[in-house]
C-alpha cells in the first residue's frame, strides 16, 4: 500500500502564485453574491426587486467580460510548483474548456436571472413564494404575503450557486472541485423549495434533491478519499502521474475510486442510474430555477467531468470507460424511451435532459480534442434552447396557475400562434432537426464519437441515433398537440382558459434569445463550433 | 477564352482517337471565336423573355406577348448570323465550341456547360427559331382574346429556349437539363386550359409517358459515365469509336437507353399515346410540339448520338424497327380519325417514323432523316396553323364530318393548306416529294431481309399517308357543307395568314433547295464525319421506286377521292369495318397502356400498401408499443419516495462496481 509514498507539503513555504486577472470572472461573481446578501439587509423593500436583478445581470455580464480579459491570462493558478520534486500543486486551472464553460454559464445565467425576475404585475419575482418558510397554506403564509413579502434573496442565491458553477470546471484538485460541487448545489437546494403555487411539490422536490445530492457528494468524497489512498494527492495532475507510474495490484484502489468520483458529477448531470431525482425536481422547482438548473447545472458538471476525465484519470482510462459506455448507453436509453409516456411539459422536459445529457457523455467518450469541443458546444446550445423552452412554459397559465399538463397544451397554437411556433422550434432543437442548433450540436458529438470513439464509440452514436428517433416521437407528439388538438373543455369560459400571459421583457428577451440562438447556431454554426473546438486544450 | 482552348484541346485530343470504319470524325470543333462566342444569346433570348414574362406579372399584359415574339425573332437573328458565318467557312472548321462556365467540378467528375456548334445543330437552330418565331407571330392573331395570354407567350418562349438548349448542350447531361425543360414546357401548355378536366389530364399524360422516355435518358448517360468516365459528346464519341464494332452489351444498353428516351419525346412506338391527346392544347402549341421542338428532339438525339449507333447494329436495328412500325401506325390511325388536329396528330408521328427509320439506316439515313425532319417541320406547322384557322373560321369544331366546302370561304387557308396536303403526300417537285422518297430508297438498302420489309414498309406508309392526308383536305375543304346552323365561316386575319403563306413557301420549295443539289448532304455528312457518300445501291432500281411510289400515292388520292367527294360523306361516323374501329381507338393504344401497365401497377401499389400498412407499419407500430410498454413499466420505478430513488443509486453504483472487479 505505501509504495507510492504520500505527498505532503514541500518542506519550505513558498507563497503561491495568483493570477488575479485569470481568476477575475469568480472574484466578481462571488463579489456580487456578497454584495447581494447586503442589499437584502440595506435597501427598502419597493426598491430591492430591481436591485437585486438589476446587480445580478450587470455583475453576470462584466464576469463575461472579466472571462473574455483571462483568456488571455490562461494556465495553472492558485498554487506552488514545487521545484524538488516538479509537481505543480495548482488550485485552478484557467484554460479553455474552463473559460468556454464559465462564458457560456454566465450568458446562460443572464437569461437565467431574467426569468427568474419575472414581476407580471406583482410586487417580487412571480414564480417565487413571498415566505419560504413559512408552512403552505398556514395563516403565516397570508400574512407574508399581505404584507408585501417578498423573496429576492433568490437573486444573491442564484449568483452564489453560478460561482460555483463557473468554479466547478475550472478547479483543478477534487477538493477544490468538492467546494464547488456544494457550493453550487446548496442554493440550488433552497431554490427548488420556493415556488409560489404547489409550494409542497416544491418544498418535497428540494428535500428529495438536498437528501439524494449528499447522497451522491458522499460518493465522490469517499471516490476522493480512495485516489488519496492512491495516488498520495488531490491534484487531478498528480493522480494523472501516479496512474501512468504506479503500479497495477493497487488498481484495487484506483478503479472503485475513479469510479466513485464519476458518480458524485454523474448525479449532477442526471445520469442513468443517478436521475431519479431530475424529475421530480424538475417538476417541483420553480419554472424559471428549473431552466436555469436545466441549463447551468449541466454545463458545469460536465466541465467538471471533462476535466476529471481527460486531464486526472486520462491515464487510466481503460479502467473505468466501459462503466461510463454503460451510462452513456443507460442514460439515453432510459431518458428517451421514460420521456415516452410523461404527461407534465416539465417531466417530459426532464426525462428529454436526461437523455440529453446521455448524447453529451457519448461526446466525452470520444476522448478526443473534437469531443470536448463537441462537448462544449452541446451544453451551449443545450442550455440556451432549454432556458428558452421553461421560460416559455412559466407563461401557459390557467387560473393563475401554470399549466403544465399535456393536455392543457392542446390547441395551443391556434390561439397564440408566436409562443407556440417558437415552442414548436425548440421542440425541433431538442429533436435535432437540421436548422436548429440541435442538430449541430448532436452532428458534433456522434461525428467526434464515431471519428475516434472506436468501436464503442460507433456502438454509442448508433444507440445514440436510434434514441434521438425515439424523442423525436415525443417532440412531435407536443407540436401535433399544439397544432392539431382541440383546446381541452372549450367551455367558452374565458376565466377558467389556458391562457399564454404576456411577459416583461425580461422573459421576452431571454425566450427570444434562447430562440434566436437556437436558430443561428443551427444555420451558421461554424463560429461558435470553431470557438469550442480552439477552447478543447486542456492545462496540465 | 483560355478555358475556351482548353475545351478545344480536349475536344481535339479526343476527336483524334477514333478514325475507322466509314464513319470517321475529322470535324473537329474549334473554339468559337467572333460572332459564335455570343452563341449563348440563342438561348438567353428566349428564356429573359419567359422571365420577364413569368416574373413581370400583369404589369407585362400589355407588351409582353409582342416582346416574347420579337425575342424569338432576335434568336432566329442571332441563329442566322451564325449561320452565314458557317457557311463562310470550310467544312473541316465549321464545328465551334462555346465554353460557358465550370458547371459540375467534382474530382474525376468534371462537366462543363458548353454549346456545340456544327452543322447538324446550327440546322436546328434555324428550323425551331424560324418555325417558333412564325408560330409566335401567329399566336398574337390566335390567342388574342385569350386572358391569359402573357403566360402563353412566357411559356412559349420558355419551350423555344429548351429545345435550343437542347440542340446546342455539348454534354449529355446539358441536353438532359433541355429535355426536361422542353418536357416541362409541354406540360404546361398541353395542360394551358387546365380548368377544362380532360385537358389537364392530356398534360399529365404526356407528362408521365415522357418520364419513362427520360428514366432511359438518365440510365444511358449513367452508363456512359460509367464506362467512358465522362457524359461530354467528345468523351463518349471517343469512347463508342473505341469500342469499334466489337459489339459489347453496354453498347447496345446505351443505345436502347437513348432509343427509349427518343421514342418518349417523339412520340414512336410504344410510348406514342400521349401525343395525340396532346391536341388538347391550343392549336399553336400543337404546331410547336410537332414541326420544330419536341418530337424533332428524339431523332435529334438518335442523329448526334450516331457514333453510339454505329457501335452497336442491334440497337440500330431496334430503332429501323421502331420506326418502320410507328409509320404504319400513325398512318393506320390517321385513316379513321375524324377529329382534324388529331388526324394531323396521327400523321406527325408516322413521318416521325419516317424519320426515326431513316435515323437508324446508319450514315445512307442520317442526311435523309434531317432533311425529311426540316421540310416536314414546315409542312407539319402550316397544315397545324391551317387547322387552327379552321377552326377559328368553323367556332373551334374539330369534327371534319362537320367541315366541307371551306375552299371558298377560306382561300388562303385552302390554298396553304393544299401545299402542304400536297407536299406531305409526296406529290412531285414539292418538298416532301424528296426527302421522303430518298428514305424510301435508303431503306431500300441492304442485304437479306431487311431491304424488303422496312422498304415495303416505308413503300406502303407512303400509299396511306396519300389516302388519309387526301382525305383529310378533301373532307375539309371540298365537297359538300356539312356545318351546323351555327357557323359562318370566315377567313382568319393576317397575323395568322401571314405565317401560313411563309410555311407554305417552305412547304412548296425548301426540298427542292436541298436534296437535288447535294446541299443537305453536303452540309451534313461531314457533321457526322461521312467523307463521301458511300456508293450503296437499292435492292430495287431508284426510278422503280420512284414509279411505285408515285403510283401508290395515285392510288391513295383516288381512293380517297371515291370515298370523299364522290361519295356524300356522313355526318355521323359510320361503324366501320374491324380495323377503322380499332384505328379510331389509336389502335387500342391506352387499353394496351392500361392493361399491361397500369392494372398491374394499380394491383402492384395495392399489395405494397397492403404490405406497408400490416408488415412495415406493423413492426414499426410494434416497437412503437414496445417502448411504450417498456417506458409504463420503467415510469413504476419513479415512484416518489427518496429511499427508493437512493437505492437505486446505490444498486447501480454497486452493480457497476462489481462489474468492473469482474473485468479487471
Amino acid at each position: 500500500m505505501t509504495s507510492v509514498a504520500p505527498q505532503g507539503l514541500p518542506a519550505v513555504f513558498q507563497q503561491s502564485t495568483i493570477d488575479y486577472l485569470a481568476i477575475l470572472p469568480l472574484l466578481i461573481v462571488f463579489g456580487v453574491a456578497i454584495v447581494g446578501v447586503l442589499v437584502e439587509a440595506f435597501v427598502p423593500r419597493d426598491r430591492r426587486h430591481m436591485v437585486q436583478a438589476g446587480l445580478a445581470v450587470v455583475g453576470l455580464l462584466a464576469a463575461f467580460v472579466a472571462v473574455i480579459v483571462a483568456a488571455k491570462h490562461q494556465g495553472l493558478t492558485m498554487g506552488i510548483t514545487d521545484g524538488a520534486s516538479d509537481r505543480r500543486l495548482f488550485a485552478l486551472a484557467i484554460d479553455g474548456p474552463a473559460l468556454f464553460m464559465q462564458g457560456t454559464i454566465l450568458l446562460l445565467g443572464v437569461l437565467g436571472v431574467l426569468t427568474m425576475a419575472e414581476r407580471l404585475g406583482g410586487v417580487g419575482p412571480d414564480a417565487f413564494t413571498p415566505s419560504g418558510a413559512s408552512t403552505p397554506g398556514s395563516p403565516f403564509e397570508t400574512n407574508a404575503s399581505r404584507a408585501g413579502a417578498l423573496t429576492s434573496e433568490v437573486f444573491p442565491l442564484t449568483m452564489f450557486a453560478i460561482f460555483g458553477m463557473i468554479l466547478f470546471p475550472t478547479t483543478n484538485d477534487l477538493i477544490g472541485m468538492f467546494v464547488a460541487l456544494e457550493v453550487l448545489s446548496l442554493p440550488l437546494y433552497i431554490l427548488s423549495g420556493l415556488a409560489r403555487r404547489r409550494r409542497l411539490l416544491s418544498q418535497e422536490a428540494s428535500l428529495k434533491y438536498f437528501l439524494l445530492g449528499a447522497f451522491s457528494s458522499a460518493f465522490f468524497l469517499f471516490g476522493s478519499a480512495l485516489l488519496y489512498g492512491y495516488s498520495g494527492s488531490f491534484v487531478l495532475g498528480d493522480i494523472s502521474k501516479a496512474i501512468s507510474t504506479g503500479p497495477i495490484e493497487m488498481n484495487g484502489l484506483l478503479v472503485p475510486g475513479a469510479f466513485l468520483v464519476f458518480v458524485g458529477l454523474l448525479f449532477k448531470v442526471a445520469a442513468v442510474p443517478f436521475h431519479a431525482w431530475t424529475p421530480d425536481v424538475y417538476q417541483g422547482a420553480p419554472t424559471p430555477v428549473t431552466g436555469f438548473m436545466a441549463a447551468c447545472t449541466k454545463a458545469a458538471a460536465f466541465g467538471a467531468i471533462l476535466r476529471l476525465a481527460y486531464v486526472g484519470l486520462d491515464t487510466g482510462r481503460w479502467e473505468w470507460t466501459n462503466a461510463l459506455v454503460v451510462i452513456a448507453l443507460l442514460t439515453m436509453v432510459v431518458g428517451s424511451v421514460l420521456s415516452v409516456t410523461q404527461t407534465d411539459m416539465k417531466r417530459l422536459l426532464a426525462y428529454s435532459s436526461i437523455a440529453h445529457a446521455g448524447f453529451v457523455l457519448v461526446g466525452v467518450l470520444a476522448f478526443d480534442s473534437k469531443g470536448v469541443g463537441a462537448v462544449l458546444f452541446y451544453v451551449a446550445t443545450y442550455g440556451f434552447a432549454i432556458i428558452a423552452a421553461f421560460a416559455i412554459i412559466s407563461l401557459v397559465r390557467q387560473n393563475g396557475g401554470e399549466a403544465t399538463h399535456l393536455s392543457q397544451w392542446a390547441g395551443l397554437g391556434k390561439r397564440y400562434p408566436l409562443v407556440a411556433g417558437a415552442f414548436a422550434f425548440l421542440m425541433l432543437a431538442f429533436a435535432g432537426i437540421p436548422a436548429t442548433s440541435g442538430f449541430m450540436a448532436k452532428f458534433a458529438v456522434f461525428s467526434a464519437a464515431v471519428g475516434t470513439g472506436g468501436a464503442t464509440g460507433t456502438v454509442l452514436v448508433v444507440v445514440g441515433v436510434l434514441c434521438s428517433a425515439i424523442t423525436v416521437f415525443v417532440y412531435a407528439r407536443v407540436i401535433v398537440l399544439m397544432y392539431f388538438g382541440d383546446p381541452p373543455g372549450d367551455t367558452g369560459d374565458a376565466a377558467n382558459a389556458v391562457e399564454v400571459v404576456v411577459p416583461s421583457v425580461t422573459t421576452t428577451f431571454s425566450i427570444a434569445i434562447g430562440t434566436v440562438i437556437t436558430l443561428a447556431l443551427g444555420v451558421v454554426p461554424s463560429a461558435l463550433l470553431d470557438l469550442a473546438d480552439r477552447a478543447s486544450q486542456f492545462v496540465r | 477564352m483560355q478555358s475556351g482552348m482548353e475545351t478545344l484541346a480536349t475536344l481535339a485530343n479526343g476527336a483524334g482517337t477514333y478514325a475507322a470504319g466509314v464513319v470517321t470524325h475529322d470535324g473537329e470543333a474549334h473554339a468559337a471565336t467572333g460572332f459564335t462566342s455570343y452563341a449563348w444569346l440563342l438561348v438567353a433570348l428566349p428564356l429573359v423573355g419567359a422571365a420577364v414574362l413569368l416574373l413581370g406579372g400583369r404589369r407585362t399584359d400589355k407588351f409582353g406577348p409582342l416582346l416574347a415574339t420579337a425575342l424569338s425573332w432576335g434568336a432566329f437573328l442571332v441563329g442566322a448570323i451564325l449561320f452565314i458565318g458557317m457557311l463562310g467557312r470550310d467544312d473541316g472548321d465549321r464545328p465551334k465550341s462555346v465554353h460557358l462556365f465550370d458547371w459540375v467540378a467534382g474530382g474525376s467528375f468534371n462537366v462543363s456547360a458548353g454549346m456545340l456548334l456544327d452543322q447538324l445543330s446550327l440546322v436546328f437552330v434555324l428550323l425551331i427559331t424560324f418555325v417558333g418565331s412564325l408560330i409566335h407571330v401567329y399566336s398574337l392573331g390566335y390567342m388574342e382574346h385569350d386572358p391569359d395570354k402573357r403566360r402563353f407567350f412566357a411559356y412559349l418562349n420558355l419551350f423555344v429556349a429548351a429545345m435550343l438548349l437542347l440542340v446546342l448542350a455539348d454534354s449529355y447531361l446539358l441536353l438532359y437539363v433541355g429535355w426536361e425543360g422542353v418536357g416541362l414546357a409541354s406540360y404546361l401548355l398541353i395542360g394551358f386550359w387546365h380548368y377544362n378536366p380532360a385537358f389537364a389530364t392530356a398534360g399529365n399524360k404526356a407528362f408521365v409517358m415522357n418520364r419513362v422516355g427520360d428514366l432511359g435518358l438518365s440510365i444511358g448517360i449513367f452508363i456512359m459515365f460509367f464506362h467512358f468516365g465522362g457524359v461530354d459528346f467528345s468523351t463518349v464519341f471517343a469512347g463508342a469509336e473505341a469500342v469499334n464494332g466489337v459489339n459489347q452489351g453496354f453498347m447496345t444498353a446505351i443505345g436502347l437507353m437513348l432509343l427509349l428516351a427518343a421514342c418518349g419525346k417523339s412520340a414512336q412506338f410504344p410510348l406514342q399515346a400521349w401525343l395525340g391527346d396532346a391536341m388538347a392544347g391550343p392549336t399553336p402549341v400543337s404546331a410547336l410540339i410537332h414541326a420544330a421542338t419536341m418530337v424533332t428532339a428524339g431523332v435529334y438525339l438518335v442523329v448526334r448520338s450516331a457514333p453510339i449507333f454505329e457501335a452497336t447494329p442491334d440497337a440500330q436495328t431496334v430503332v429501323v424497327i421502331v420506326g418502320a412500325i410507328t409509320l404504319l401506325f400513325g398512318a393506320i390511325v390517321g385513316c379513321a380519325k375524324d377529329d382534324i388536329k388529331k388526324a394531323l396528330a396521327a400523321s406527325t408521328m408516322s413521318q416521325i417514323g419516317y424519320m426515326m427509320l431513316a435515323a437508324g439506316l446508319g450514315p445512307v439515313g442520317y442526311a435523309f432523316a434531317i432533311a425529311h425532319l426540316l421540310t416536314h417541320g414546315f409542312f407539319k406547322a402550316g397544315m397545324f396553323l391551317g387547322a387552327g384557322s379552321v377552326m377559328h373560321a368553323m367556332d373551334n369544331q374539330v369534327d371534319m364530318r362537320r367541315f366541307g366546302g371551306l375552299f371558298s370561304l377560306t382561300k388562303i387557308t385552302a390554298v396553304t393548306f393544299g401545299v402542304g396536303w400536297l407536299a406531305i403526300i409526296g406529290f412531285p417537285g414539292l418538298s416532301g416529294f424528296f426527302t421522303k422518297d430518298k428514305i424510301i430508297e435508303a431503306a431500300f438498302i441492304g442485304v437479306g431481309w431487311r431491304p424488303w420489309v422496312f422498304g415495303l414498309a416505308a413503300l406502303i406508309g407512303a400509299g396511306v399517308t396519300a389516302f388519309y392526308m387526301s382525305r383529310l383536305y378533301f373532307m375539309t375543304f371540298l365537297g359538300k357543307k356539312r356545318w351546323t346552323d351555327d357557323v359562318h365561316p370566315h377567313e382568319s386575319p393576317l397575323t395568322m395568314t401571314i405565317p401560313m403563306m411563309v410555311l407554305s413557301l417552305g412547304s412548296g420549295f425548301l426540298g427542292l433547295l436541298l436534296v437535288p443539289t447535294g446541299f443537305i448532304t453536303g452540309w451534313l455528312n461531314p457533321a457526322f464525319g461521312i467523307a463521301e457518300t458511300a456508293e450503296e445501291h437499292p435492292v430495287v432500281a431508284p426510278i422503280i421506286i420512284t414509279l411505285v411510289t408515285l403510283l401508290l400515292i395515285v392510288a391513295g388520292v383516288g381512293l380517297a377521292y371515291l370515298r370523299y367527294i364522290r361519295d356524300d360523306v356522313p355526318v355521323l361516323a359510320p361503324t366501320g369495318s374491324l380495323v377503322t374501329q380499332a384505328a379510331r381507338q389509336d389502335l387500342y393504344q391506352d387499353q394496351i397502356n392500361e392493361g399491361l401497365f397500369m392494372r398491374p401497377g394499380v394491383h402492384l401499389t395495392r399489395s405494397l400498401v397492403f404490405a406497408d400498412s400490416k408488415g412495415v407499419d406493423g413492426a414499426a407500430g410494434g416497437l412503437a408499443a414496445m417502448i411504450g410498454g417498456s417506458s409504463s413499466r420503467l415510469r413504476k420505478l419513479q415512484n416518489g419516495f427518496a429511499r427508493s430513488y437512493a437505492l437505486t443509486m446505490l444498486a447501480g453504483v454497486v452493480a457497476i462496481l462489481g462489474a468492473l472487479w469482474v473485468i479487471s
